[in-house]
């Protein structure tokens, strides 16, 4: 008898606390494996945002920092500039990241931090129960605004990775997901990527991916599935937004 | 020691911080101590150490906050509106039990308020400032020298109790240039972290740092802890400097910093006048000096206690709960930059006896 799946060294033995049909244990798990594919484990830094993935360090086995909201990609830049040994990748949701952290990880882009960010987008505000996000499809209803996005008032979702990737500095930016097995499997490639490129030291990555949340969405995890496909993603185009070997002039 | 050399007293700042052994730093410009960030971009690369101007303070304390987390000394410097946009990262840095230098070069407030000496952040320093049930350790230098000392403590502190450390000083300090002697030697080697900073697993559990408690009964015994840590403080960590108390003064003076300095020339001329005014000059503001202060303000022949501030009157509160009402206290201070004279001191203590 041989083993051919098991639980990734780089994740406790513990039960999530994610909703039923939430894509973030699929996304931890792409981390995890990634991390150990390399063989990083041992020193990896991973930093926890405010938001539902607060306690993703209940579930990754290496050392864990838990970062003010919005915060982490500071938290990273500071650990990664005094020890640039280490590998160090920030797990942040669209709240943390495209509202109140946009300074931080903007800036964390344009310095060329050789950190990793895996940017989860689900569209909404998960923890506190399903507020608008910058992130929240136009006409989207959430629980402050109840009657859908109006984007003559509170305008447009934010495309953080096409913003990113405006940035002359070199860095690798893409997007993925992770509702279909095949998504996963590019998500995995996408994830790998980003964590060989700090590594390498070569530059700053970061890999947006669409998530479901069933829960806030108001509906089941194969329709919330149907849902991403058929509203996210020809917003959010999947892909390569950028990379470092693709500099601009 | 070493040989004296004549430093303004942000560069001295600066320098103290690499001599105690703090070769990180991460800062965003503001007036009147941007010469700490000048000075350490250079210096820091000559001493193999990291110097980062952040997007802003919000960033920048969360550098020192990741940073710390991860074994090393670390330290920033800002002045009034960038200390109340670091607070929250203050507040958390306290509560994950990190140690960290806060250097703050205090402007007058509120709002942008103007960039000349004060004292106006005595309240957000040893108060609170940010959220939660947490203590700063707050020294306050009144002299360019003091500063240096203070600096290098500081880490040694930091280190000590896992808390932030919070130097004030005011535009006074950081601007002026005076003697200064630097140590040879480092205050304290910074003490083996491996067991509680995020350095990578190898060969033990992963470590957490972090700042949430959703069980009721773990937060409170967190913020049990972090009492016990201020106590110890209380217990352990009160400096303080007394000034002319040794005959039988009529008039206590409680002032620090800048204000502590005019302080000194008024009671000096007082006394070719036959006048003795005694002073406590805390230099610890937390832990305020409350039983040396209640000592010498119930020494028999001492009529009143009076709290001279650079500000509208914020330590006074602290020497009321010294005094306990043995005494009356009364107060005298300027705010928004204006400094008294030493005749300015004079007169409010004439008013007094």
């Amino acid at each position: 008898m041989f083993t051919v799946f098991t639980r990734p060294e780089a994740m406790k033995d513990n039960h999530t606390h994610y909703c039923p049909g939430c894509t973030h244990g699929i996304i931890h798990r792409l981390v995890a494996e990634a991390i150990d594919e390399l063989g990083l484990r041992e020193r990896t830094v991973g930093i926890a945002p405010v938001g539902c993935s607060v306690l993703a360090y209940n579930y990754f086995n290496c050392d864990f920092q838990e970062a003010a909201h919005g915060r982490a990609p500071a938290f990273a830049t500071g650990i990664k500039r005094v020890r640039p040994d280490l590998v160090v990748f920030t797990y942040q949701g669209d709240g943390d990241l495209a509202s109140i952290g946009t300074n931080e990880i903007l800036h964390s882009a344009n310095r060329g931090e050789k950190f990793t960010t895996i940017f989860v987008n689900n569209a909404v505000y998960g923890m506190t129960g399903g507020q608008m996000a910058p992130t929240t499809m136009p006409n989207q209803v959430t629980t402050t605004t109840p009657t859908g996005r109006n984007v003559k008032e509170v305008g447009y979702p934010i495309r953080v990775s096409e913003m990113l990737a405006t940035l002359r500095t070199p860095a690798y930016v893409a997007r993925v997901a992770v509702h279909r097995p095949h998504y996963v499997v590019q998500a995995k490639k996408a994830i790998l990527k980003a964590f060989r490129y700090q590594v390498a030291n070569r530059c700053f990555s970061f890999v947006e991916v669409l998530s479901t949340c069933p829960t806030n969405w108001g509906k089941s995890p194969k329709e919330a599935c149907d849902w991403l496909e058929q509203n996210m993603i020809p917003y959010y185009p999947l892909g390569e937004h950028k990379l470092p070997d693709r500099d601009e002039p | 020691m070493g040989k004296k050399i004549l430093m303004k007293g942000c560069e001295a700042i600066g320098e103290a911080a690499i001599r105690a052994g703090c070769k990180h730093y991460f800062a965003y410009p503001i007036t009147p101590q941007t010469e700490v960030a000048e000075y350490l971009a250079r210096r820091m690369p000559e001493v193999g150490g990291v110097f980062l101007q952040a997007e802003s303070e919000v960033a920048a304390s969360n550098m020192l906050f990741g940073a710390a987390g991860a074994g090393v000394r670390v330290f920033t410097s800002s002045s009034s509106p960038g200390i109340s946009l670091m607070s929250e990262a203050i507040s958390y840095i306290a509560a994950a039990e990190l140690p960290v230098v806060f250097i703050n070069i205090v402007r007058s407030g509120p709002g942008l308020g103007g960039i000349l000496p004060a004292q106006s952040d005595y309240f957000q320093a040893t108060k609170g400032g940010g959220h939660g049930d947490y203590r700063l350790l707050v020294l306050a230098p009144s002299s360019v020298q003091e500063a240096v000392d203070l600096v290098m403590t500081a880490f040694t502190l930091a280190d000590r109790y896992r808390n932030p450390i919070m130097i004030i000083g005011d535009g006074m300090i950081g601007q002026m240039m005076e003697p200064v002697e630097f140590h040879d030697e480092l205050a304290s080697e910074p003490p083996e972290k491996s067991g509680w900073a995020t350095v990578g697993c190898k060969g033990r559990d992963p470590v957490i740092v972090k700042t949430l408690y959703l069980d009721p009964v773990a937060c409170h015994k967190h913020n049990v802890k972090l009492k016990e840590k201020a106590d110890r403080m209380v217990a352990n960590e009160v400096r303080g400097e007394r000034y002319n108390c040794e005959g039988d003064y009529r008039l206590l003076l409680v002032s620090y910093g800048t204000m502590a300095r005019v302080c000194k020339t008024a009671i000096d001329e007082l006394k070719e006048q036959g006048i003795e005014v005694g002073m406590y000059r805390p230099i610890s503001l937390f832990p305020f000096p409350i039983l040396p202060i209640r000592q010498e303000a119930n020494r028999p022949h001492v009529q009143a206690v009076l709290s001279v501030e650079l500000s509208m009157g914020q330590m006074v509160e602290d020497v009321e709960r010294a005094v306990l009402g043995a005494r009356p206290v009364h107060f005298y201070g300027m705010a928004g930059g204006l400094v008294p004279t030493p005749d300015d001191v004079t007169r409010a203590i004439r008013e007094l006896l």
